[in-house]
């Protein structure tokens, strides 16, 4: 193999050439992450370039084979590559549910025909997915799901209603779980359907957050032609597919304590803390605030630090398994603490809505305290994590 | 390093957990507790110790140690916390060997440590003034006198004292107590003319003594490192023995939630084992939580002292700040899910309480720690 110093030293020297400087200022908000999709209108040209240049080598999927257009790199390598995109603090290229979920279960139930029709075109960032999974009366219990696919020969025909489908509204094809056998027991009669969002009957409408964006909507599904060739894995073989997904989704939100949100625009949370709160010779003056400061990175210390013995434990075959539960716990309460520490330390200043009195960094606070909610219900509830771990992880009966 | 154990460390977990569950279960403490053992741990269960290594396992092989890593010394550690083993691993190795290696002279690392490796020679660590940790408290006096020092003052909890062939004493040459600066490291043997050593008994049936110095005199030749800069001792022997401290309470915790996970599937109430109500299940994963993310930061800290690692100090204290806090949780949450049998002295799960709460205590509680990692942070 590659010389690991070889490679980190090629990495960054690719990366010093072809990463624009307007890509290497962090993100204001979520909405200004480049998702990608046929309707992406790029802010400028860098952003697109950005994109193309690192999909070209496949590293807006690192660890996917090439054959299907990713980088092909070992997950060491990747981490290379990840440390050194953190380095020159560059935005992601491009975030997609193609990307952290539905990709790596096709690499692992897709068939041949699929892989090659569908990972591409991730890597590339010209689909964007969207994932069908609850409905009004299926959410904590997602298997109680009703949406209907019927069997009609070569095609299904799929019936229902969906519900939180997260940027349905932008997004060019869905990830849908769909019952196909209505008798059989709840969880064996579900299967996973693809399909174009743009295909008829598709109906898709907004609802507004408590953070005031809409990131989510109401999806209608009235006699949907499917093809068949959209099913993955065997019918009524869905809930397996599901699960697998759930935990790519459950790793991928409880990482996101230390990704994506970069609130203070740049401050360190005790540079914000002396400065709203005094600063006592350089200590943060109020003593309560201080302690509560430290508990914080200490515990996104512990949180990272326990994230990589899980990888390199995984490596070496060892460890608890189902740690994407305890990630997904852990990650988005220790993120909503967060928030509620930022909202403490900025005071009446965090509680601005709008207009003139606060700073964009001010009013984008207001707005992260309030989606950080949704952490620990998206993927799957608090609650919800903590009855996995008690029942697979230590075992506890029914 | 790897957070993964390797091969080598997964066979040395395995024999430590062997060999102590053998020799050493929950049991013996009781045993040593009961019979008010004037020694308070088993001195041929040491020197087996010894045997197999670890009374020197970090030692060079020059002064007839193991030469290995702190990431092994945390194994047996952690082994001993699951059976709440007494020992003198802390008291000996990491807090008295240490100030010698780290700064002892020839002479004394050369007598000394080859003797602590050979489990012969009994170390302490005199510091501790009052009732909470606060190292640079230090109110004892170090005069200098003809041909050394003249110590004067008074030593709270100091492990393992009573039994101590020599014990480091933490003495002020200069300033005032709070003051980093003027503190010194005294080698004090255990029949000094002026040391009063009276053995407490503590709540988790080990013990640790007081010592009162009337003008005890010692060598110029007594003093480890520089007089008046004992703080550069201190600081990281405190750091090693505080995340060598932090592996041990990782296996009294992991052993007392087990424990409890155990009871919860077993126990009956309502017709059904109580481990089906969502009201424990729910805070047995919690637990479980806290004790995962404590596996990490330990074992992270202990790699860190063998990686030498500028950031030794900072994860001491982020260790023993979470480590203070797991053990808090699952020490009482051990003995809340036992009902009834938890508050016996019959069922074991209170001793892991008890042994908790000391170790919660001993070089600092988590408020402690974490405004020593805010000053250490410059915030
Ligand atoms: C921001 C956001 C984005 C989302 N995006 C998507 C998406 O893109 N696609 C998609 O399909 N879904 C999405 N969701 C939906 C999400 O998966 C569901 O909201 C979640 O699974 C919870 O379901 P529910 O809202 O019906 O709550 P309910 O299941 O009704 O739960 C209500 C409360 O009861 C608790 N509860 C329920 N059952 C139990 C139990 N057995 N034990 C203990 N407590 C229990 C829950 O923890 C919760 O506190 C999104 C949600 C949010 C908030
Ligand atoms: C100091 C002391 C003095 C006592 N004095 C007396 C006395 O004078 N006379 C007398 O008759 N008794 C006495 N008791 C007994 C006492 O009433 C019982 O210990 C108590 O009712 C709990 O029962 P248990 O010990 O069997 O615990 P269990 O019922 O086995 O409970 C074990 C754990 O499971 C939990 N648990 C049990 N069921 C549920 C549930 N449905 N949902 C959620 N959690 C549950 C409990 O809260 C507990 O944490 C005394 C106990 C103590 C500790």
């Amino acid at each position: 193999m590659e010389n690991p110093d070889t490679f980190r030293a090629d990495v960054a020297k690719w990366l010093e050439e072809n990463c624009p400087p307007s890509m290497r200022k962090p993100m204001g908000s979520e909405e200004e992450a480049n998702w990608g999709g046929r309707r992406k209108q790029y802010a400028n040209p860098e952003e697109k370039l950005w994109l193309d240049r690192m999909a070209a080598r496949g590293w807006t999927c690192p660890t996917w084979p090439k054959e299907y257009g990713g980088g092909g790199l070992t997950a060491a390598q990747a981490r290379v590559l990840a440390d050194e995109l953190r380095k020159i603090r560059a935005r992601p290229p491009l975030i997609s549910f193609g990307i952290t979920m539905l990709g790596p279960v096709l690499l692992e139930y897709g068939n041949e025909e699929q892989k090659r029709e569908h990972l591409p075109k991730i890597v590339r960032g010209e689909i964007r997915w969207c994932q069908g999974y609850s409905e009004p009366g299926a959410g904590s219990d997602l298997a109680g799901l009703q949406t209907r696919a019927e069997d009609k020969g070569d095609h299904y025909l799929v019936n229902g209603q969906k519900i939180w489908t997260s940027y349905a509204n932008y997004a060019d094809w869905i990830f849908c779980l769909v019952r196909t056998d209505p008798n059989a027991a709840k969880h064996d009669g579900i299967s996973f359907l693809l399909f174009d969002m743009e295909s008829p009957g598709v109906s898709v409408s907004p609802i507004k957050l408590i953070s005031g964006s809409s990131p989510f909507c109401q999806t209608f599904f009235q006699d949907v032609k499917v093809p068949k060739k959209n099913l993955v894995g065997v019918k009524n073989g869905g809930w397996t597919i599901a699960k697998k997904l759930l935990q790519h989704e459950r790793e991928m939100i409880g990482g996101m304590g230390f990704g994506l949100a970069a609130s203070g625009g740049g401050a360190t949370m005790e540079q914000l803390a002396k400065e709203y709160c005094g600063d006592d010779s350089g200590r943060i003056a109020d003593p309560v605030i201080r302690s509560e400061v430290v508990q914080h990175l200490m515990d996104q210390r512990v949180f990272a630090t326990t994230v990589r013995r899980s990888v390199e434990e995984a490596k070496a075959g060892q460890g608890p398994g189902a740690a994407s539960s305890m990630f997904k716990l852990y990650g988005t309460e220790m993120n909503k603490r967060r928030y509620e520490l930022l909202v403490k330390i900025l005071g009446s200043q965090a509680l601005g809505w709008e207009g003139s009195g606060f700073s964009p960094r001010e009013l984008a606070t207001t707005r992260e305290w309030l989606r950080s909610k949704g952490n620990s219900i998206e993927g799957g509830t608090s609650e919800v994590q903590l009855n996995i771990i008690a029942k697979r992880v230590l075992g506890l009966p029914d | 390093m790897s957070l993964a154990l390797s091969e080598e460390q997964e066979l040395l977990r395995n024999t430590a957990r062997e060999f102590i569950a053998e020799h050493s279960p929950v049991k013996e403490l009781r045993r040593l507790r009961d019979s008010n053992d004037p020694v308070g741990f088993s001195r041929e269960l040491w020197s087996q110790m010894a045997e197999l290594g670890w009374a020197g396992i970090v030692l060079p092989e020059e002064h007839g140690g193991a030469d290995l890593g702190y990431a092994e010394l945390g194994i047996v550690l952690e082994e001993c916390g699951r059976t709440l083993a007494a020992t003198p691993l802390f008291s000996t190795l990491l807090l008295g060997a240490n100030a010698l290696l780290l700064a002892g002279d020839g002479t004394q690392r050369k007598e000394i440590l080859a003797r602590v490796a050979k489990g012969e020679a009994i170390l302490a660590l005199a510091l501790q003034e009052g009732a909470h940790h606060a190292p640079y408290q230090v109110a004892t006096r170090a005069e200098a006198s003809r041909d050394g020092y003249k110590l004067t003052g008074k030593k709270t909890f100091v492990q393992d004292g009573h039994v101590a062939d020599q014990t480091v004493v933490v003495a002020r040459v200069s300033g005032k107590p709070g003051e980093r600066d003027g503190l010194a490291l005294f080698l004090v043997p255990k029949n000094a003319r002026g040391l009063q050593v009276t053995r407490t008994v503590m709540v988790d049936g080990r013990n640790a003594a007081q010592l009162q110095l009337d003008g005890v005199e010692v060598d110029r030749s007594a003093a480890i490192g520089t007089v008046g800069r004992g703080a550069d001792v201190l600081d990281p022997v405190l750091d090693r023995a505080t995340i060598g401290l932090c592996a041990e309470t990782l296996g009294t915790v992991a052993e007392a939630f087990e424990r409890t996970v155990s009871y919860l599937k077993t126990r009956k109430q309502f017709g059904v084992a109580i481990g089906s109500f969502q009201a424990l299940k729910h805070r047995a994963a919690v637990m479980f939580t806290e004790v995962e993310l404590s596996r990490s930061i330990v074992l992270d800290a202990l790699r860190a002292i063998d990686e030498k690692r500028p950031d030794v100090p900072l994860l001491a204290s982020v260790a023993k700040a979470r480590l203070s806090d797991t053990a808090f949780l699952v020490g009482n949450e051990a003995v809340q899910m036992h009902g009834g049998i938890g508050v016996t002295d019959e069922e074991e799960i209170g001793l892991f309480l008890k042994r908790a709460r000391v170790a919660e205590l001993t070089l600092g509680d988590a408020a402690y720690h974490r405004a020593r990692f805010a000053a250490l942070s410059g915030f």
